[in-house]
Parts: C-alpha cells; structure tokens; sequence
C-alpha cells in the first residue's frame, strides 16, 4: 500500500473509531487517536500477516498493552480484513464479541488486555519462544506512556535484554498525557530512552504519528541485533481533531451530536487535502 | 513406604523425563530453580528451560507468551508468590487469554513453617478458586504427583498446582494410583461420616478413618485432589450417604476445600458440617508438623472432631 493510501486508511480509522466511540457512548477517544497511525503502519505495511487466516503460525504477533485504546485497534482489525463491518458494530452492544477492551475472541487479537502492564511480558515470551526455535517470526507491543509506570514492565525489559531478544518491538505511545494529566506532573517519565537503554534495549525516537517517519524507522528493525527495540512514538492525544487533541479531559470522553460532527468534518476536511494534494 | 522424596522432586524428575521427549515443554523460574529442583532440568534441558530472576508477574507473562507460541509452560515456583504477587497475571494472561500454562506452586501452605507469613500460602485455593477457567489440584503424595504430571503434560488449559516442600508419608503405592483430573477418590468406604481432604492432610485424614473404623464408626474418606472443577457427584453421594461432612486443608478455614464442598452441599443436600483448616490469623511459626499439630490437623484430632460431630 502507498503512503498515501496509508494515511487514507488512517483518516478512515479515525472516523470509524469516533462513530464507534459516538453511537456506543463509550471508549477511549484520546488514546485511540493518538495511536492510530502506529496500527497503521504495522497492519498495513510491517506486520507479516494474513486476516484471512489470523491463526497462520508464520505471522508476526502484535500485542495491544495499551487494552483501553481499543477502538482504534479493531477499526484497523476490521479494515485489515479479520472481521466485518457487522461484528464491528457489534461494539459495546449487550452480548457483543466485541469488549471494551481486546480478548482474543476476537480475530487477530493476541492477548486480552486491558490491566496495563502485562503485554511487554506476553511478548517477551513469544520472542523468546521464537528465538529458541530460529524462527524468524517478529514481536510487537504496543504500550501506553502512562502505563510505564508499572513495575512489571521493567521487569520484563530485565528480561528483554537478558536474553537479547532483537525479535522483540516495544513501541510506547507517548502522548504526554494520562488520565489524570501530563504524565510529567503525574509521575515523570521524560528520561525513557535513558531508562531503557540502560536495561540493554536499543532505543529510537519517532513522530509517531507520521506515517512515513514510522515505517521509515520499523524498516530499520532491528536497530542493533542482539539487543530489543524500544520505539519511542511521539505522538499527539487525540491526534487529529483540533478540540481534543492534547487535552487530558478527553482520555474517555465521549463526543456530543454537535461534537461528533466536528469531528467527522474536520477529518473529511483532511482527506479532501489529502486528496488534493495527491 | 518410607521415603525421603518430597513431591517437587517427583514433580520435577517426572517432568524432565517426559521434557527430554517433548521438546514443547518448557520449565521457567523466578530464582528458584534450587528449591523447586530443576537443577537437571536445567542441566539436562537449557534450551527448554528459562530463568526469569527474582521477577514473578514477569515469570507468569512470560509463561503465558511462550505458550500463546505452542509450548507446553510449567512455570514453578513458591507457591506464596505466584499465587499473590502475580494473581493478576493468573488472571489475565494465563486464565483469560486461555494460555495453556500450568502454574506450579511448591512450598506450598505452611511449608516453609518458620519462615513467617510471607512465605505462607493459605490464601491461594480461595484466590484461584474465583477465577473462571483455571483448574486446581493439590497432590498428596509422590505417587499422585508423578501421574499428574504426566497427565498435565496433555492438559490443555490454565492449571494451578500446589505441593509441598517436604517429603510426605506415601497415601497411595506405585502400582495403585487412581488419578484423573476432576474426579475424587474413594479411599476408605463408610456410611457414618464422610472426610474430605487434599494435598499433605489427606494422609492425616485416612488415618482419622481408620481409627474410626476401630471404634466403630464407617468413616468415608475422599481423596478430594482437584478442588476445580470439583467433583459435585461424589460431595452430594457422600452428603446423602453418610450424613456428615468434615472437611481439613491445610489453608485458610476461608474460601478453599470447605468452602468448595459447603457451597455445594448447603445449596443441594445441607448435612452437618465442619471445615478443619488454618483459622483467620497469621499461622504460628513452627516446623510445618508444628504447625498442623498447632491447628488440629492431626489424625487424633480429626478423629475427635468426628466423634464430637456425630454426637
């Protein structure tokens, strides 16, 4: 898929995860946003996969940490092909397949998530696993930048480096802001890459949500073999929509009839430049 | 018979046999490869073999992944932490991704007697009891330690196993050894009174049974090694049989096998019941014999209370 039609795909997404969140009157709007061009970029374009058969043994595995910031993950889920638009739909409905959070009822999904923390260790695992095995099979693991404050992800990316898992993809979302506010107010975390180094990863810094920039680091992978990856994705919460990008109040905040058109307008506003420009 | 060999190590030189046959399965620690004995294991097996360090929530993740690739995880350690430490990751990973991981606790209960509390694990039945999917089983003794692991090996699913560290007086024989997952065993008939153990107090409580046969009284005794699923049949037989029921664990007199068999009974058949265990406090320190002499759980006091329940 060209660049283009990737940023095409993520304009869509964002629309789709709005009116989702919109007509559910739930979900994680911020999050969601802000990590949409990463699912992107490794669903269309880095991750070896196959939608039509999400148990092919020869696939890349891709952990969703970051459970809450779900509606962005199955509109990708669904675009890439593992799922119709009906069990999309399905999304917050009485007996839905589809939770408010990812469980691997549903096709292409990993790992249940939704407790933060646990992903890193999951595909710690399954690289380590692959590794032992000479399989080429590659991890990914999507984390949040607040959720870095839990201490079994270091305990995790000890293992990482222990067992030099260059297989392995730690990706955080770096959004600068959590529930509660900026994550440097709420517990600092702006010295990651010096963290993480340290454990034995190599690291990079990316605009996560450029999808060029993105693809341009993942076809770099792996940076230094014998070590794990950590990507540092700078992004914006809420990217894409003026009113809610970088404001903490919309972490899960749901948009109004007025609100959601706003919304959509301005992304269709996007595409139309974008189809402009191309 | 008498023996010096605790039921980890049957456990564990069951398992790296049946590993050097499997290459799917796979044994991960968190420091405690000495006091589970996987030393030959992983010896004999680096390559299916992973040491975590001093990290349980990780061991557990890591377990879970491993799996989700096809592997066969025993991830073994001390009972007390897996089962706190990383209950999240029992939850999660393990019992609601469906990963097919067998949590193996050792030193469990009040294994590691003098060591206080935080090495105690009297809370874990009732803990992994409430989480939907996850299987229990506390083996008595090396003979069933060793059927079970063989039978885990082909157990898909999420298991939590716990054992002790001592060796422990034989219940069952080399040649006979009635196992199967979610099933009890009869191991003494009797229609008066019905005892219900698990794990180290099953043997004590055979014992209760034979004594009561001496006195007259047809104790039942129930070899009750998978607490979940638990076998519903053979607790309401023994509820219409025999009329009475006392059950002795060596955990909280909360939330484990009482628990399991009074839900059971009270809502289908109510018979008089007592339930033996730890009571609601920090366990005395003390050898674990101590400690079971301490709390009643002892062959003579079963007896007793038998005698007293049936009065």
């Amino acid at each position: 898929m060209h660049i283009d039609d990737l940023q095409r795909t993520a304009i869509h997404v964002r629309k789709r995860l709005m009116q989702l969140i919109y007509e559910a009157r739930a979900g994680h709007t911020g999050g969601s946003l802000s990590s949409v061009d990463i699912l992107v970029s490794l669903y269309f374009k880095i991750l070896k996969n196959d939608p039509a058969n999400p148990g092919w043994e020869e696939r890349d595995r891709f952990i969703m940490s970051k459970g809450h910031s779900v509606e962005g993950y199955f509109c990708v889920l669904q675009r890439a092909g593992y799922f119709t638009e009906e069990v999309l739909s399905s999304y917050g409905k009485y007996k839905a397949p589809l939770a408010g959070h990812p469980t691997r009822n549903v096709p292409g999904v990993e790992l249940n998530s939704g407790s933060l923390g646990h992903g890193l260790s999951v595909g710690t695992g399954m690289a380590l696993s692959f590794k032992r095995d000479n399989k080429s099979n590659r991890v990914f693991v999507l984390m949040g930048d607040g959720e870095q404050g839990e201490g079994s992800i270091m305990e995790a990316a000890n293992a990482g480096g222990h067992y030099k898992l260059d297989n392995l993809t730690a990706i955080i979302d770096r959004n600068r802001l959590q529930i509660s506010g900026n994550t440097e107010d709420v517990m600092a975390l702006d010295d990651l890459e010096e963290r993480w180094s340290a454990y034995g990863w190599a690291v990079k810094q990316v605009n996560g949500n450029s999808i060029p920039k993105l693809l341009a680091c993942f076809e770099s992978l792996p940076f230094t073999s014998g070590k794990p990856n950590l990507v540092i994705a700078n992004t914006t919460k809420g990217k894409g929509i003026s009113f809610i990008e970088n404001n903490a109040a919309w972490h899960h905040k749901v948009p109004n009839e007025q609100q959601y058109k706003d919304a959509i307008s301005e992304l269709d506003k996007m595409m139309e430049e974008l189809n402009h420009g191309a | 018979m008498a023996h010096n060999i605790p039921c980890r190590q049957a456990f564990t030189d069951t398992l790296t046999d049946l590993a050097h046959k499997n290459k799917d399965i796979i044994a991960l620690t968190s420091d405690a490869r000495g006091s589970v004995t996987l030393n030959r294991f992983a010896d004999e097996l680096p390559e299916q073999f992973v040491e975590l360090g001093i990290a349980e929530q990780n061991s557990i993740g890591v377990a879970a992944g491993m799996a989700l690739t096809g592997k066969k995880s025993f991830v073994c350690g001390p009972a007390c932490f897996y089962s706190t430490r990383s209950y999240e990751q029992v939850k999660v990973d393990v019992a609601y991704s469906k990963s097919n991981v067998k949590v193996i606790g050792v030193s469990g209960g009040v294994s590691y007697g003098a060591l206080g509390s935080t090495h105690h694990s009297l809370q874990d039945i009732a803990a992994m009891r409430a989480i939907p999917g996850i299987t229990i089983i506390l083996p008595c003794d090396i003979h069933q330690t060793r059927i079970m692991t063989e039978q885990l090996v082909d157990f898909n699913g999420a298991v939590y196993v716990r054992m002790g560290r001592g060796a422990v007086p034989d219940v069952y024989s080399e040649e006979n050894v009635p196992f199967e997952i979610g099933k009890a065993n009869t191991i003494l008939e009797g229609n008066d009174i019905t005892l219900i153990a698990c794990g180290e107090t099953l043997y004590h409580a055979y014992h209760a049974g034979l004594a009561l046969k001496e006195k007259g009284i047809g104790a039942r005794v129930l070899d009750m090694h998978t607490i979940k699923p638990i076998d519903r049949d053979a607790i309401l037989k023994a509820a219409e049989e025999t009329g009475t029921i006392i059950t002795i664990e060596e955990h909280s007199i909360y939330g484990g096998l009482g628990a399991a068999v009074a839900e059971l009974v009270v809502q289908n058949h109510p018979v008089p019941m007592k339930i033996m265990g730890i009571p609601d406090e920090n366990a005395i320190h003390g050898s674990s014999s101590e400690i079971f002499r301490h709390y009643g759980i002892t062959a003579e006091n079963i007896t007793a209370e038998a005698e007293k329940l049936l009065k």
